[in-house]
């Protein structure tokens, strides 16, 4: 009986490499920022940056053709996790790398920073092979919970208590929510497993229906799909930028891979019922996140409006239904990533007489003042707006492809207005940049707030471009090895 | 019957103690009440055959939250008097939703007892196995990465508060038992050449 038990255990162990060692690396780096103090702040940075890649590397090399359920079916290992797992880890060492330079200079390092990162990336990892209601819960609220100690990591800023406390109360609603449905989900279906769920979802009435609604509202708040967006502005805005450029990152894709985890394995067969839902959150997440940024001038909360706007792209390719549908959410987030981890980059380049500045005319001129950030910036915006030939193009479209295959062209044509209202304000963007009269010039950031930059930038143009074909192909694995 | 005695005796402490809690003057006597409550829900868990349960409620309930309670109660400067002065203008209300709750109680008890799933005994355990056990061999195996994980939540939650609430402040005296024992006579004893009839000063 035990040495049954240990050799299962020694087994799942295995397959949890990525988890173990950022959950090990968390354990050890208290240790010794406790024992030397904020000074090892930049060492441990490193050190997670190297183990975030290292568990990048191990999460990409487990995907496996079939399933596996590790620890009674708790978590399932699979080609899906594992493409989700390797981005999200490489989208928080990115952050480390924007959060080196920038808490360096402000002169507020605090050896915290990376084992909070660590932490939350264990959490999103759970999320993205979960596979029991328990495990999706717990992931969830570890990666939350450390991203709300993130959001009020300056804790004399007034701005960003505020955002954390926002971010903590409305968490801790949407956390309700999801966990309401949770618990309707188990009682009318006797089970937390997916599996098992699946198998009995068909008969389970209008209280699974119920239970269901009230789980997507939950992941939608932590999505920030609208109309569950209310937090976000304010969030990016109070939030320090480098934490700001990870919440817009890593948790998005995570969160977008749950949803489809959720919605494409236990509730496959209620497809009907939610993709009217997600139909909704997705058409109006478009037109909120296109119209509202129109109105911004403080930089970060555009960003935010714009993820909200993005999130409505990923939702409506999981409004599929489809394999092609959540391959086209993978590949649209995995371009979607080094974007907005390359516009943070710039934005944290923004810094002009020892402070940080965030207006969007702060930007004024920039082409003639430092003309290298404005082609890196102009590259990003132009991506994301989705003009060809940059990544941000075939991000959106693959998910148009996989929307009008599910014949969903009404959500299709509100995405395409949508695209061209909000490619005004990423434009606007371009043209203050170029046209205006030039602003004073910046200082010189960080050299790996610079190198992030140009990372991101080659990603979007040209390397995601040539090698589209290669992340269409592993992302269209993931989903049909993942859900049968 | 002995079993019968213990039920009425510790149901009725509690809806007494109950009552208590809301109509006693002094907090920390309110607080108190609020132990005893609960103390005889751990003795009806007991009764039920749920020990386990029964455990929990007394470490989590009169363990950590009532203590907390009382911390709260007696470091705080609550104007009491004041708080209570509202009482007989939300007493309607409050009537209201606990005639509510009273009535969809029953509802559901009727209704469980009319379905026939409802049995009168406690579910009985088969091999003699406690629950405190038959929790534990599922919670440190089939549950174990759930367990591990939901430290990890609270590990986050512990390093949380201290980011947002620890300072360091210059000038705090703290005892340093290495200085202490380091300390030579040298650094602690000045020998000065003091003149006759000045002093110091």
């Amino acid at each position: 009986m035990e040495a049954e038990l240990v050799s299962r255990l020694a087994n799942d162990l295995v397959w949890i490499r990525p988890e173990l060692l950022l959950a090990g690396f968390a354990l050890a780096a208290t240790l010794v920022g406790a024992w030397l103090g904020d000074r090892v702040g930049g060492l441990l940075a490193g050190l997670c940056a190297v183990g975030l890649v290292i568990a990048a590397f191990f999460a990409w090399q487990m995907r496996p053709a079939e399933p596996q359920l590790v620890f009674g079916g708790a978590l399932s290992i699979d080609g899906f996790s594992g493409y989700a797992k390797a981005v999200i880890a490489l989208a928080a060492a990115a952050t480390l790398l924007l959060g080196a330079d920038h808490f360096a200079r402000r002169n507020e390092r605090r050896f915290e920073f990376p084992i909070l990162i660590a932490l939350s990336a264990v959490g999103m990892f759970v999320m993205v092979s979960a596979n029991d209601l328990i495990t999706l819960y717990v992931g969830l609220e570890l990666q939350s919970l450390a991203a709300y100690v993130l959001a009020a990591f300056r804790r004399d800023d007034a701005r960003s208590s505020e955002a954390g406390l926002k971010y903590f109360v409305l968490g801790a609603l949407a956390s309700g929510l999801l966990l309401y449905g949770a618990s309707l989900i188990y009682g009318f279906t006797g089970s937390v497993r997916f599996d098992v769920i699946a198998a009995s979802v068909a008969d389970g009435g209008l209280g699974v229906m119920f239970g269901l609604v009230f789980l997507i509202c939950g992941l939608a708040f932590k999505m920030s799909a609208a109309p569950f967006h209310m937090w976000t502005p304010d969030v990016y805005e109070g939030a320090p930028t480098p934490v700001t450029a990870f919440f817009a990152a890593a948790p998005k894709l995570a969160a977008v891979a749950l949803l489809a985890r959720v919605l494409y394995g236990p509730f496959a067969d209620l497809e009907d019922q939610w993709r009217q839902v997600i139909m909704a959150l997705a058409g109006i997440s478009l037109l909120v996140g296109a119209f509202i940024a129109l109105a911004q001038t403080n930089i970060k909360r555009l960003m935010a409006y714009s993820s909200i706007h993005n999130m409505g792209f990923a939702l409506m390719a999981l409004a599929a239904g489809t394999e092609k549908g959540a391959s086209a959410a993978l590949i649209y987030m995995t371009i979607y990533l080094p974007t907005t981890i390359g516009a943070f980059a710039g934005i944290l380049a923004m810094r002009r007489d020892c402070k940080d500045v965030e207006t969007i005319e702060d930007l004024s001129g920039l082409a003639q003042r430092k003309p290298w950030l404005a082609m890196l910036l102009t590259v990003i915006f132009f991506s994301v707006a989705g003009i060809p030939p940059l990544a941000g193009f075939f991000g959106k479209l693959v998910t148009f492809q996989a929307a009008l295959d599910a014949g969903l062209w009404p959500l299709a044509v509100v995405a395409a207005l949508a695209t061209v209202i909000s490619a005004a304000y990423y434009l606007n963007i371009i043209k203050v940049m170029w046209v205006n009269p030039p602003a004073p010039a910046f200082q010189s950031s960080g050299p790996t707030i610079a190198m992030t930059a140009g990372l991101a930038t080659l990603l979007i143009f040209p390397v995601l471009v040539v090698g589209f074909g290669w992340v269409e192909q592993a992302a269209l694995l993931a989903a049909t090895s993942s859900f049968p | 019957m002995l079993e019968a005695i213990a039920f009425y005796l510790l149901a009725g402490v509690a809806v007494l103690s109950a009552f208590a809690v809301v109509a006693a003057r002094n907090p920390v006597h309110s607080v108190l009440f609020l132990i005893l409550t609960f103390f005889n829900a751990a003795g009806l868990f007991v009764l039920l055959g749920a020990e386990f349960l029964a455990m929990l409620l007394i470490v989590v309930y009169v363990g950590a939250v009532a203590v907390l309670f009382l911390f709260v109660v007696m470091m705080l400067d609550v104007d009491f008097v004041e708080l209570k002065q509202g009482f007989l203008k939300y007493m309607p209300l409050g009537g209201l939703v606990g005639a509510f709750l009273l009535g969809e109680l029953i509802l559901v008890t009727s209704a469980v007892r009319g379905s026939g799933l409802y049995t009168d005994s406690p579910a009985g355990l088969p091999d003699g196995v406690t629950n405190a056990e038959r929790i534990g061999r599922v919670l440190y195996t089939d549950y174990l990465l759930l367990f591990q994980l939901a430290g990890l939540v609270l590990f986050v939650a512990m390093i949380g508060a201290i980011v947002l609430t620890l300072r360091r402040r210059d000038g705090v005296k703290r005892q340093d038992i290495h200085k202490q024992v380091g300390r030579t006579r040298k650094q602690g004893v000045e020998s000065k050449d003091v003149l006759p009839g000045q002093g110091l000063g």
